[in-house]
C-alpha cells in the first residue's frame, strides 16, 4: 500500500501526479514527493521497524514507491562507527562516522538514490535508464540496471577518474564521455530527457531519486538509539543530500521518533576549488554564484551550478548549521587521517567532509563537548590518484634485509 | 533572428515546437519577443520583478548568461539560445 499522495512544486505548490516529471511547468521549481503522514504513522512504528530486514527499505513508508523495491532491495544499513581515535585528534568528545564507503553494491551512498530511482523507473514502465554523473552515480546506475535487467546509458565528463569509468563499463552500460564539465553533461541530459523515453535517474526521476538520500539519516538516528547528535557534517555537490538529511530529521521528529527533538546543526562541506554553496552560506546570501570552471581533486563534488543550492543554504541556516570549504591539501590529509585513525578509506569527498569538520571545530562552530556525525559517502579505492603515496621499499626475501631496513 | 531551444515543460506554450525563432538584440529583448509570439512564456521564466527565476538556466551559445551580462547579454543573428531547467547532482 502506498503512502505517496503525489508530487508538488517546492516553489509554488502546484500539484502533479506520480509520473516522470521533475520541473514545475508554471515556475520551473523542482518537484517533490508528497506523503500522507497519517498513513505513514499507521504502520511505521519502532516495534514494526525492529522486526524488519536491515536495509534502507525498512523505512519504506517514507520512500516513494507504490510497491516493494524491484531494484536494490539489499541497499543500505551501512555501519555507523564510533570514532574515538579520530575524536581525540579532532579534540571533540564524540565523533561518529556513517560509512557509506562500504555501501552495497557500488561503494557510495548513490546506491540509496538509485535503488529508488530504478525501482520507480520499473513501476513507471521504463525499460531503459540513464544519468548524468561525476562517477558514483554512474557506477550505481550501471550496476543496479544490470541487476534489474534494465538497459543503461551513462553520460560523464571526459576527465573522470579512470577507476570510476571502469567501474561503470564493467556492468555492460553504454558509457558516453562528454567534452566539458559536469554542468555541460547535466545540461545535455536535460535536453535528452525531453527527446528519448528513458528514465534519467537525476533528471525526470529526480523527485523520487532524491528521496532515497533520506534513508542515510534515518539509519543514523536509529543506529544512535533514536537520538540525534549535536552536529551532522555532510558533503555537498548539487546540494540534494544535505537538503534531504534535514527533511528526514523533520519527518522523524514529526512522527515522534526522536528522543528530545530534532535539534541538530546540519553543516555543509565543499572543496575550496568548487564551493558555490559554502560561499553563499559564509557570505550570508541565499543567491548562489555558479562556478564556471571547478578546480578540485574532489571531482564527485565538482558541480559549479548546484540545482538544490538554495535549499541547501536554507537547510543549514534553519538548523543553525554553517559551512566550510577545505583546500585540496587538507582533503588529502583528512583522507589519510580517517584511514590512519579509524581504518576507513574514503574518497576525496570524504576528505572534504572531514576537512570541513576540522575547520568548523577550529572556528568554534563545533564545540569540544559536542557530538558529531561525519558523513562518509564514498570509497577511497575510486580516487587513489591524488594521494601520491611513496612506493614501498623493495627488498630481498631475507631477514637480514628487513633488519637493516627497520634500523634505518 | 536567433534560435531558441525550448525545454519540454514549456512546449505546451509553443505548440510542441522544440525550437523557435525570436528577435531582439539582448536576451531580455528576445524574451519580450517570445512572449509576444507565445503568450505566457515570459512569466514562466521570469519573476514579478522581471528577473530570471532561480531554477531557470539560460545559455547564449553554450554560455550561461550569469557568466555574461544576464538579461543584458547581447544577441546576434544566428545565435542559439537554450532554456534549461536546473537538474540534480550525480
Amino acid at each position: 500500500m502506498t503512502t505517496v499522495s503525489g508530487l508538488a512544486c517546492r516553489e509554488c505548490g502546484h500539484a502533479y501526479d506520480k509520473v516522470a516529471v521533475h520541473v514545475c511547468e508554471h515556475c520551473f521549481g523542482p518537484l517533490e514527493v508528497v506523503y500522507d503522514y497519517a498513513a505513514v504513522a499507521k504502520s511505521f512504528t519502532r516495534e514494526a521497524l525492529a522486526a524488519r530486514p536491515t536495509s534502507m527499505w525498512r523505512y519504506h513508508e517514507l520512500l516513494p514507491l507504490d510497491g516493494p523495491p524491484t531494484v536494490g532491495a539489499q541497499v543500505g544499513w551501512t555501519p555507523l562507527v564510533r570514532a574515538d581515535r579520530l575524536a581525540r585528534v579532532l579534540g571533540v568528545r564524540e565523533v561518529w562516522v556513517k560509512n557509506d564507503a562500504v555501501s552495497f553494491p557500488t561503494l557510495s551512498f548513490k546506491d540509496r538514490v538509485v535503488s529508488v530511482a530504478l525501482s520507480k523507473a520499473r513501476e513507471l514502465g521504463f525499460d531503459t535508464v540513464a544519468c548524468a554523473s561525476t562517477g558514483n552515480l554512474a557506477n550505481s546506475v550501471a550496476a543496479n540496471a544490470a541487476a534489474g535487467g534494465l538497459r543503461a546509458y551513462i553520460f560523464i565528463p571526459h576527465d573522470l577518474e579512470p577507476s570510476k569509468v571502469v567501474a561503470t563499463q564493467i556492468y555492460g552500460a553504454r558509457v558516453i564521455a562528454i567534452r566539458g564539465t559536469y554542468d555541460d553533461v547535466n545540461r545535455l541530459c536535460s535536453e535528452l530527457a525531453g527527446k528519448y523515453n528513458w528514465g534519467f535517474a537525476n533528471v525526470n526521476l529526480r523527485p523520487f531519486y532524491a528521496e532515497g538520500s533520506k534513508s542515510y539519516l534515518y539509519e543514523i538516528v536509529e543506529q544512535l538509539g533514536w537520538r540525534v547528535p549535536d552536529h551532522i557534517v555532510a558533503p555537498m555537490a548539487g546540494g540534494s543530500l544535505i537538503t534531504k538529511i534535514r527533511k528526514a530529521l523533520l519527518e522523524l521528529d514529526k512522527l515522534g521518533f526522536i528522543e528530545g527533538g530534532a535539534e541538530v546543526k546540519v553543516h555543509g562541506a565543499q572543496a575550496a576549488g568548487c564551493a558555490p554553496i559554502v560561499e553563499a552560506v559564509r557570505a550570508g546570501r541565499d543567491v548562489l554564484r555558479p562556478v564556471k570552471q571547478p578546480k578540485t581533486i574532489a571531482k564527485s563534488l565538482a558541480i559549479g551550478n548546484p540545482a538544490d543550492g538554495y535549499y541547501a543554504v536554507r537547510a543549514m541556516a534553519d538548523s543553525g548549521g554553517y559551512a566550510a570549504a577545505p583546500e585540496d591539501e587538507e582533503i588529502v590529509a583528512c583522507m589519510r587521517l580517517l584511514a590512519e585513525t579509524e581504518g576507513i578509506f574514503t574518497e576525496t569527498a570524504g576528505g572534504v567532509t572531514l576537512g570541513a569538520t576540522r575547520r568548523l571545530i577550529a572556528e568554534g562552530r563545533i564545540g569540544p563537548d559536542d557530538s558529531v556525525v561525519v558523513c562518509v559517502t564514498g570509497q577511497g579505492l575510486k580516487t587513489t590518484d591524488p594521494l601520491n603515496l611513496p612506493p614501498p621499499p623493495i627488498v630481498g626475501a631475507r631477514v637480514a634485509e628487513i633488519d637493516s631496513l627497520l634500523k634505518e | 533572428m536567433a534560435t531558441v531551444r525550448i525545454p519540454t515543460p514549456l512546449r505546451k506554450l509553443t505548440q510542441g515546437l522544440e525550437e523557435v525563432s525570436a528577435a531582439g538584440d539582448t536576451i531580455g529583448a528576445v524574451l519580450v519577443d517570445l512572449e509576444a509570439k507565445y503568450p505566457g512564456l515570459k512569466e514562466r521564466l521570469c519573476d514579478d520583478k522581471g528577473q530570471v527565476r532561480r531554477f531557470v538556466n539560460i545559455f547564449a551559445n553554450d554560455e550561461d548568461i550569469r557568466f555574461l551580462q544576464n538579461l543584458e547579454t547581447p544577441v546576434k543573428e544566428a545565435d542559439e539560445i537554450s532554456i534549461v531547467p536546473a537538474i540534480a547532482g550525480g
